[in-house]
């Protein structure tokens, strides 16, 4: 030892540490690099977590909790759609327990449904703006649970009936708030009343009303929020009713209403009765599923790459037995034979977090171009870093203690 | 001396028990996250009908707005065709067999009072579907093309079908009732679930083979829904079923079956004839570009192989470079706790190839106990992956033996690898140093 050491100043010995490192080249190159290809999963990991996740929490706008919906498919030859659908609407409406009913060609979040193009100009050489289409009657918004913003709701009088092949569409629609700041993104939503809008090109429908949020059946869709109100009701063979009940209520009511709709119509098929719960824990489940695979493993690359130190680090504290006795003979305290595995430990991993950082960004880049994922904010870059420091640490404090417990006796018992 | 080595192995396996078991579940962990993912891969991106994959064709023309690609990429094609199109290829017979073909479902009423009806899923085609893709049949035969032409209420049963209407008996001849109307069985077809599910993937690309089997010409006939992806660029021409069917609106597929590049070399010259003549017509306003695509070739531009699925397996690839970086650092740790006993062998004439070999031995020994315990990751992964997506990766997660294989000699050549250089490091040392700190 080249250094005396004295109580009053600290000696941080960071030359000795980088000197016997260069010795053992290897081996610190390894655990670097380990630390560093564990960084870049990790934080490549967490954000992709935190993006799927702030996905998931995206208002629906829906009553998610009390909510569900169910088909019911004709099969005989006589089958009267448009009276069924009122009979059927009439008593679910009246059912106890139930806020609103009605039928809706198809369900938010649900992955299936239609979609149109509107325009605020007729013709076909000017730009759309794609959305979703959901029909409903004058309880739509109730059903749906969204609220008027700016205009008003259909009337009674403006709900049409729709057949199989039809062209022709109604002439009043409501948009959501989103729909309509697309459309006409230069003015406040509210002026959007009274508006035309062009449907198949050249049709035009007034708009009456702009309701606050919506969500469209397609979840990975990039203009989720897009959707359009039109006042109809559809004569077909499977009509789908969408229903919310009164809070907590939702599972006794749907039993009731399986019950009741299948007894009332021997004619007919009730099937797919789904909550929208379920609904949206299906879309989603590629993102779920991401999400604990993801966790999973970055758990379990925490453990093997910590566990890696610690068999690292155990296996230089008993090669460095003697070593570390003779400089406990020599007069060096506990804690500095502590300090020197720690220290050394943190020269190693600053070295493969600083390389870790350099990697997460090559692999966002990576994702970014392929994947088409966003890219990473810089913030989880630091935070990698330091977690990664902090489990380094932890990992070979057990090993550095043991070192410090090696009696200085054992410098002259070996020889 | 082999025989010795391994014995000398499992004895130094033996000595640093808990170093041994961190090296082993280090490379089974990565083997087993790394054959997780690749088995998804491999089957997402499986040829679904190897023996033929390449004599059958996916068509696409350009029907699509003039003023607007189909979508944001200018070179993309319509990737179905008009119900028009599809019907009048496949009438035109060009190729040796062909099949315009779309989905529709309808409620079936099994016979009997107390039977309950139920909702099942239907596969439009013409008859030369079944010979084009191998279709296997337990009972019957296809329809006949003259039931494709006049439009017969003829009817083929899936396997599950035939047992839940009829027991699982031979149901040729007898009727069902689907949709309201009556149809004739005329066959019923084995298990058939082609992975993906190559002639519809728009429909979704691991669905279930449809339950019914019915003639193309009877959508038209009897106004069957379209359940299928459906998509318009301009409304159709009029109100009613009849105008949507003849609309610019794309919901039909169309295979044909073109048993050399000379057959697809004539077809391509028939499909750009026809658009041609279409272009006469007024229809087709886009510049002339038709495409005819085999199954692998689809399958890659229809993007079958879920993004999430290509992502995971990079991970773990990488996942498993952290585990291999891992062992490396503790065979290193390892050999060098060694190096006395290297040196007093050297010392005692063991030449620097019997070392190596030796070394070589254990890693490899610790290679495949790794191997071996990876795959019960991997299967413990593909049951997690199972419950976590649901039916529709059933298929998609199963080990097969070539996967099995492919995960032991993935494991001992990384674990190998692995061993190299610690393995170099400990064969060169000189054993004189070694010895005086005895």
């Amino acid at each position: 030892m080249s250094n005396t050491h004295t109580s009053t100043s600290i000696n941080w010995e960071i030359g000795p540490i980088f000197r016997a490192m260069l010795r053992n080249k290897v081996g610190a190159i390894l655990i670097a690099l380990q630390i560093a290809v564990t960084m870049t999963i990790i934080v490549n990991s967490v954000y992709i977590i935190v993006e799927r996740s702030k996905e998931m929490q995206r208002d629906s706008g829906i009553d998610n909790e009390n909510s569900f919906y169910l088909t019911s498919v004709g099969f005989t030859e006589n089958f009267n759609t448009p009276v069924t659908v009122e009979e059927d609407l009439n008593a679910l409406r009246a059912l106890p327990g139930i806020v609103d009913a009605i039928q809706i060609n198809a369900v938010p979040n649900s992955d299936s449904g239609w979609s149109m193009g509107l325009k605020t100009q007729p013709g076909v050489e000017h730009d759309g703006v794609g959305t979703a289409v959901y029909m409903v009657d004058e309880h739509g918004l109730n059903a749906l649970d969204v609220e008027i913003i700016a205009g008003e709701n259909f009337a009674q009088t403006d709900i049409g009936m729709r057949v199989v092949g039809q062209v022709k569409w109604p002439d009043k629609t409501i948009l959501t708030k989103a729909m309509a700041e697309n459309l006409f993104p230069d003015i406040p939503y509210g002026s959007v009343v009274g508006k035309t809008v062009y449907i198949n090109d050249t049709e035009p429908m007034i708009v009456v009303g702009i309701i606050d949020k919506l969500q469209a059946p397609w979840v990975g869709w990039n203009n989720l929020e897009n959707v359009m109100l039109s006042p109809e009701r559809m004569d077909y063979k499977g009509s789908r009713y969408f229903i919310r009940t009164e809070p907590g209520q939702r599972d006794s009511v749907m039993k009731q209403v399986e019950e009741l709709l299948a007894n009332s119509n021997k004619g007919r098929l009730i099937q797919n009765m789904r909550s929208i719960e379920e609904t949206r824990e299906r879309s989603y489940r590629g993102h779920t599923a991401m999400i604990k695979i993801l966790t999973t493993v970055m758990i379990i690359l925490t453990i093997v790459t910590a566990l890696g130190i610690v068999g690292l680090a155990s296996f230089s504290v008993n090669q460095r037995k003697k070593q570390i006795g003779t400089r406990r003979a020599l007069g060096a305290s506990q804690s500095a034979i502590v300090r020197y595995f720690m220290l050394e430990n943190f020269l190693i991993s600053s070295i493969g977090v600083i390389l870790g950082a350099a990697l997460t960004i090559g692999l966002n880049i990576i994702l970014v171009n392929t994947f088409g994922l966003d890219r990473i904010d810089w913030f989880y870059i630091p935070i990698g870093m330091l977690v990664l420091w902090i489990v380094g640490q932890g990992a070979v404090f057990g090993p550095a203690r043991k070192a410090a417990n090696i009696p200085p006796a054992l410098a002259t018992r070996t020889v | 001396m082999f025989g010795y080595y391994i014995k000398l192995a499992i004895k130094s396996v033996k000595r640093n028990p808990i170093l041994s078991l961190l090296m082993i579940t280090a490379i089974a962990l990565g083997i087993g996250a790394s054959m997780t993912t690749i088995t998804v891969n491999y089957l997402m991106s499986a040829d679904p009908i190897p023996h033929k994959s390449h004599q059958l064709f996916h068509i696409q023309v350009d029907s699509w707005d003039p003023n607007n690609a189909f979508n944001d990429d200018d070179e993309a094609l319509p990737n179905q065709l008009t119900w028009t199109d599809a019907t009048n290829f496949t009438l035109a017979k060009k190729a040796l067999r062909q099949s315009a073909m779309g989905r529709s479902g309808g409620i079936i009423e099994p016979p009997g009072d107390d039977a309950k009806p139920f909702e099942a899923s239907i596969r439009l085609a013409y008859t030369d579907f079944f010979g084009m893709f191998d279709v296997p049949f337990i009972f019957g035969n296809p329809w006949d093309s003259r039931s494709d032409t006049n439009r017969e209420q003829v009817i083929i049963l899936s396997k599950r079908t035939n047992e839940s209407v009829f027991g699982g008996e031979n149901s040729v001849g007898k009727t069902i009732v689907v949709a309201g109307r009556s149809f004739q069985v005329v066959g019923v077809i084995d298990d058939w679930q082609p992975i993906p599910k190559f002639y519809d993937v728009n429909n979704g690309a691991f669905n279930e083979t449809e339950e019914l089997f019915m003639p193309f010409t009877l959508k038209e006939e009897l106004e069957l829904p379209n359940w299928g992806n459906n998509n318009c660029w301009k409304s159709p021409d009029g109100e009613g079923y009849k105008a949507f069917l003849q609309s610019e609106c794309i919901n039909t597929q169309m295979w044909v079956e073109l048993p050399n590049a000379t057959a697809k070399a004539e077809y391509m010259d028939y499909l750009n004839n026809y658009v041609m003549e279409q272009k006469e017509l007024g229809r087709f306003p886009r510049p002339l570009k038709n495409r005819l695509s085999n199954v692998m070739q689809w399958m890659e531009r229809q993007e079958v192989v879920e993004e999430d699925a290509k992502m995971m397996m990079w991970l773990s690839f990488m996942f498993l470079l952290v585990c291999l970086l891992n062992t490396i650092g503790l065979l290193l740790a390892k050999f060098t706790g060694k190096s006395a006993e290297i040196g007093l062998r050297l010392a005692l004439g063991a030449s620097k190839s019997d070392l190596f070999k030796q070394h070589l031995v254990e890693t490899a020994m610790i290679g495949l106990l790794g191997g071996f315990a990876g795959l019960g990751f991997a299967v413990l992964g593909l049951l997690g992956i199972k419950s976590l997506y649901g039916d529709f990766v059933d298929d998609l997660a199963t080990l097969d033996i070539s996967m099995i294989l492919v995960a032991l000699s993935i494991a001992l050549v990384s674990s190998i690898a692995a061993g190299l250089y610690p393995t170099w490091r400990a064969c060169n040392i000189a054993p004189a140093s070694q010895l005086k700190s005895q």
